[in-house]
Parts: C-alpha cells; sequence; structure tokens
C-alpha cells in the first residue's frame, strides 16, 4: 500500500502555557465575523454608556442631596416632626439647644436656619433662594469648597456667601456685588464653588443671626440642631435620652421634634427627592432600559454567530464534545464580548462624565464601586443574552455532519 | 486465542420517522469490525449506511440489537454517555472533511486532543506529530481555506487519529476528491488501519477503493447483503506497524 509522504519538518510545539482551546475557539467565533461583533460590541457599549450615565447622575443626584448633611457630620438632628429633607425646612418649636445641651453625653450642638427667600437681583428682578444659617463662629464646616471670601467674613452685618455657578441666576459677578433678600440689603462676601441643590433653588449661606433676621423669626428658633456625641456615649442611648426631652407632656399627642442619626436623614432625604419625586425611579428606569436594549442586541447577534457556526458545533458534538463543553464556547464568546465591550463602553462613559464635566446641572460621578457594578451588570446581560444561543445549539442533532 | 472484535453489532434496527412517513432504515444488520483491517461498506442511495454509520459511531441509538465497542455496551446509553464513548473510542472522517474554519490545521487537531482530555501542554507536539503522519507539517499553520480538498481530508484523518481511537469511522472520504487525492486518502487510511489497535470502517460509493480494502460488506435496503474478504488478515498484526498519533 502506498505509504503517507511525511515531511521533516514537524510544527513546533508553542512555547509558553497555550491558551485553552475553548477560550481559542470562542475568541476565532467572536473574531471570524467581524460585523457582527462590531454591532455586538455597539449593543454593549451603548448598553454600558447609558447604564454608567443614568447611574452617575443617580449617585451624583445623592451626593447634591445629601451635601448639606454630610458636609456637617452630625451624629444625630433634631428636626421639626415630619420633615422630609433639609431643603424642606420649617422651624422647630422653641428653643432648642439648651435643652439639646443639658441632656448627658452631649459633645457639641450646632442650630442651623433654613428657610425660602426672594433674592432681588441688582439689575432687578426675583428669584427664589433657599438661605442657610449657621454660627459663623463656631461651625467651620459651612459653606465649604470656599473660592474667595471666607467663613469669618460671614460674620460681617449683611453678608452672604454664594455658589458662583448661580451667579447669573442670582444676578451678581462676584464679591462686594449687593442684592437684596426679603427686602433686606446683603453684599457677597463669600464665594464658594459648586455647591448646587438637586433642586435647583441657590443656596445662600449666612450668619445664623443674619439668617433669622432675613426670614423674620424670633432670634431663638432654629430650623435643625445638629448634635454631636461625646466620646464614651452611644448614639442610640444619647438619641432615646433626647426622644424622652422632647417627648410631647400629654400622652397621645405628636412631638414637635424628631431626633434622627445622620444616615436616617440621609436615606429620608434621598428617599424624598429621589423616590417620591420619581427623580431616581426615571434614572433606574433609563438604565434598566439601557441594561434591557444590551441584552437584545447581544442575544440576536450571539444567537445570529451561534447559527452561522452551527455546522462546527454539530462536528464538535459528532467528535464527542460533552453539551458542558459547548456551551462553554457560547459562555466564552458571551464573556469575550462583555470585556471587550465593558473596556470600551467605560472608557466612553468616561470621556462623557469628562465632557459633562463644565455642566453644573450635571453631576456624573463614576465611583471604583460603580465600574465593578458595571462589568459584573455587563457580563451577567452578555451571559444572560447567551441563553437563547445555548438552547439552540444544545439541540443539535451531531448526525446532521453525516448529510452535509 | 481468537481476536476480539473492536466494534460489534448484533441484529440493529433503527426505525426512522415517526407515524405514517416511519421507514426501518435497518433490519437487523449484524457487522464486526476487527483491528488490523479496513473494511468497505458499500450500498445504494437509502441502503441504510448513513444510519448504520451514525449507530456504530454512538451518534444514533438502535431501536433494538446490541452494539459493543471497545468492550463497551452502547445499547441503552443516555446521549451524554454516549458522546463520552465516541470521544473515547471513534474518530471521524467526513465527507465535507467539517474542519473547524477558524483554526488552522494543527488546532483543528488540538481541538479533537482538548476534547480526548489531552493535556494541553502536549497538545501541540502531539498535534504536530498527527499532521507528519499524514504529510502536512508544512501547512500546520494553514487554515482550512487554504488547503486543497485533498490536504482537509489529511488533517480530518489526522483529527480522527488524534488521541488514537479504537475505531475509525469515514463517510466518502474520497467522495469530494479528484481521483489522485482520493488515491492518496485512500492508502492513508489504509495504513492507518494496519495498527493493530484499530479498526477502520469507510462507507464508500467509489469502486476505485476497492484496492484497498480487506473486508467488503454490501448493504441493501437496511440489511447486509454480501461480505467479502479480499486479503487474508495479517498474523502479526501489532509489527505491522506503530500507532499514528
Amino acid at each position: 500500500m502506498q505509504q503517507a509522504v511525511s515531511s521533516p519538518a514537524v510544527a513546533a510545539p508553542s512555547r509558553g502555557r497555550p491558551m485553552p482551546m475553548v477560550a481559542k475557539l470562542a475568541y476565532r467565533n467572536l473574531f471570524h465575523d467581524r460585523l457582527s461583533l462590531v454591532v455586538t460590541l455597539v449593543g454593549i457599549v451603548f448598553s454600558v454608556v447609558l447604564i454608567a450615565v443614568q447611574f452617575g447622575l443617580y449617585i451624583g443626584s445623592e451626593v447634591r442631596i445629601a451635601a448639606m448633611l454630610d458636609q456637617t457630620r452630625g451624629d444625630l438632628w433634631v428636626i421639626p416632626y415630619g420633615t422630609k429633607s433639609f431643603d424642606d425646612p420649617t422651624f422647630l418649636e422653641g428653643q432648642v439647644k439648651h435643652p439639646v445641651l443639658s441632656t448627658p453625653g452631649i459633645a457639641s450642638v450646632e442650630e442651623l436656619v433654613a428657610g425660602f427667600v426672594g433674592w432681588r437681583r441688582p439689575q432687578g428682578g426675583t428669584t427664589a433662594a433657599l438661605l442657610v444659617g449657621s454660627d459663623t463662629t463656631t461651625n467651620t464646616s459651612l459653606p465649604w469648597d470656599i473660592v474667595q471670601g471666607s467663613i469669618r467674613d460671614l460674620a460681617a452685618p449683611s453678608a452672604v456667601a454664594v455658589d458662583r455657578t448661580y451667579f447669573e441666576e442670582l444676578g451678581i459677578k462676584g464679591i462686594g456685588d449687593r442684592a437684596e433678600i426679603n427686602g433686606t440689603a446683603v453684599t457677597v462676601t463669600t464665594v464658594t464653588d459648586n455647591i448646587r441643590s438637586f433642586t435647583t433653588l441657590p443656596y445662600v449661606f449666612t450668619s445664623l443671626v443674619m439668617a433669622r433676621t432675613l426670614l423674620g423669626t424670633s432670634p431663638d428658633l432654629s430650623s435643625y440642631a445638629v448634635v454631636k456625641v461625646a466620646p464614651g456615649h452611644e448614639i442610640e442611648d444619647v438619641r432615646k435620652a433626647l426622644i424622652t426631652r422632647f417627648a410631647p407632656s400629654q400622652a397621645g399627642q405628636t412631638p414637635d421634634a424628631e431626633i434622627l442619626t445622620h444616615q436616617e436623614f440621609r436615606k429620608r432625604s434621598l428617599n424624598r427627592w429621589l423616590f417620591e419625586t420619581g427623580a431616581g425611579a426615571a434614572l433606574i428606569t433609563g438604565a434598566a432600559l439601557g441594561l434591557i436594549v444590551g441584552v437584545v442586541i447581544v442575544a440576536q447577534t450571539l444567537y445570529s454567530s451561534t447559527k452561522d457556526h452551527l455546522n462546527e458545533f454539530a462536528t464538535l458534538r459528532a467528535l464527542g464534545a460533552s453539551a458542558g463543553y459547548i456551551i462553554k464556547v457560547i459562555l466564552m464568546q458571551a464573556v469575550l464580548s462583555a470585556i471587550i465591550g465593558y473596556i470600551l463602553g467605560i472608557m466612553l462613559s468616561l470621556v462623557v462624565i469628562w465632557a459633562s464635566r463644565n455642566d453644573p446641572s450635571l453631576l456624573i460621578i463614576m465611583t471604583p464601586n460603580l465600574a465593578a457594578l458595571l462589568f459584573v451588570l455587563t457580563v451577567g446581560m452578555c451571559v444572560f443574552a447567551a441563553v437563547c444561543a445555548i438552547f439552540k445549539v444544545i439541540r443539535i442533532d451531531p448526525a446532521v455532519v453525516f448529510s452535509r | 486465542m481468537a481476536e476480539e472484535p473492536m466494534l460489534e453489532a448484533k441484529n440493529i434496527v433503527k426505525y426512522l420517522g415517526e407515524g405514517a412517513a416511519q421507514v426501518q432504515a435497518l433490519k437487523g444488520v449484524n457487522l464486526d469490525l476487527m483491528p488490523g483491517e479496513l473494511t468497505l461498506l458499500m450500498g445504494p442511495s437509502g441502503s441504510g449506511k448513513t444510519t448504520l454509520l451514525s449507530i456504530l459511531g454512538c451518534i444514533l441509538s438502535p431501536n433494538s440489537g446490541m452494539l459493543t465497542l471497545a468492550r463497551h455496551t452502547a445499547t441503552g446509553m443516555s446521549p451524554e454517555q454516549l458522546a463520552d464513548l465516541r470521544r473515547q473510542h471513534v474518530g471521524f472522517v467526513f465527507q465535507s472533511y467539517n474542519l473547524v474554519p477558524t483554526l488552522t490545521a494543527a488546532e483543528n487537531i488540538m481541538l479533537a486532543l482538548d476534547l480526548r482530555g489531552a493535556p494541553p501542554s502536549e497538545a501541540p507536539a502531539l498535534a504536530a506529530k498527527a499532521l507528519q503522519q499524514v504529510g502536512l507539517s508544512h501547512r500546520a499553520h494553514a487554515n482550512p481555506s487554504k488547503l486543497s480538498g485533498g490536504e482537509k481530508q489529511r488533517v480530518s484523518i489526522a483529527r480522527a487519529l488524534a488521541g488514537s481511537p479504537s475505531v475509525i469511522l469515514a463517510d466518502e472520504p474520497t467522495a469530494a476528491l479528484d481521483s489522485e487525492n482520493g488515491k492518496g486518502v485512500m492508502a492513508l487510511l489504509a495504513q492507518v488501519a494496519k495498527d493493530a489497535s484499530r479498526a477502520v470502517l469507510v462507507v464508500t460509493h467509489d469502486h476505485r477503493t476497492l484496492s484497498y480494502a480487506d473486508r467488503l460488506i454490501r448493504i441493501e435496503d437496511g440489511r447486509i447483503v454480501g461480505r467479502a474478504r479480499r486479503r487474508a488478515a495479517p498474523k502479526n498484526l501489532s509489527s505491522q506497524s506503530q500507532p499514528v498519533a
């Protein structure tokens, strides 16, 4: 019989650890049809960017809503009963500072006064603003991110601090400009950078005394009391003591004040603006839509790619590949698509975030946790999208290889 | 002591289709494949050749009868058990080669080795050796689209040999080839069949392949209608050749 002709040259084994065949097959299948790969990646990138922007806006909204609370860093907040958020201020009944200070376990208490005011621009016309007054001699946390002037400057009569991103809305150009709040003349002595409210109303900071004057309220009333617990005392114990102190005089009556921890007030504020208004739900819905679009596009292209390679999968099955082996190939294709799509998507998302940095109305924040969540979502989305392709491929009859 | 068959099919019956369209494709087929032999299975279209090949290759299960492959009883196995059995003991050569177009010649063989559980670190060397045996070392890194029909079929044979299965089943391996390449492929299969640890069955219409056969089996209408031995079985098979891969 004729002998096979052998060549002396033998293909040398590749050096190093070879790529697993499952990964190699998945990679080659994926890159075999470039157009299909491009469509898949466009779908994933679109999805990643949409989810990143929506969740980034959500985190940005959280930061803005909770900024005032996070900045003051109180352990406990004494607030008017039923207050839904910091930006929804009323006044506590009566004097609160001394009752709080006389409670055991208190390190300090800071009174804050907040209220809506009318800001009359120097050029005429009025806009609403949220006035925040704090003791500028003891408080060093409000306002923050000061770019001109100082907190101490707010101790001057009629002095206010405004944010430079609101200059146009407030009709001013910088330090020394004058305007009117509720008919009283004020002077800008301090300027902050990018302290913006979620509600879009400009914050105007001033001293406690000036705030009470401008709001026309009694000199001992305040909107909030920010409490710091003394070292060695439990926050919960101090809270119980404060609840007892502010309890109504008669049983069955509603108390005038609530005592919340920092986290409770934060959560209540976020709940108020993100969920009761539907803003957060809209952002989450946008992210969910991004996820759905991604799943649909990836599922369609992966299914199409699997159909294109059905003969090869049937051959693999005929050669004895287990269903698990073939599923691994499909899943590997999905995961490879996810990784490539994620890298491109996260890069594009960072570009979008960078491009929006000069728009004060947009605060999109990318955090390491969000980036990790996006990766998990992207891989999960692609794996979920692979289900249709897997169902198709595990039903292949390997006998078809003989009819081709 | 008598040689044990590598593959033994007893009274295989297979129905295809359902209801009124059901046909009996195989009507009690008995067949065995002996080690060191190349057996040709010939018959007209619709005679049941492909159905029999699918059953012998553990791709289809018979409705009744018994199939023993390398001392394993395949009858009654689940699809995954059958896949495991054919992965370990059967090598296929297809009419249309069925090489994975996105992998090179060497990678196609490495894929078969991977399926058979060969260590990844050894797969490149084993694939290179298999390609050398079919005379295609110089085409190891070529994609199937760059190979001629004859080269593709040689790669397909190298893939079938990878992992040293007990039985090689070839479905019309020369049908898509010209005369010269057809002869080359049959010569290669005949050489492969010299290995005493392996049996080769070739399903074919091509009468030019007759000269390579040790045995001929003719099937018609789902029944074996003729058997012939073209040459005596070698007395000392193990001394005839070395395993190809």
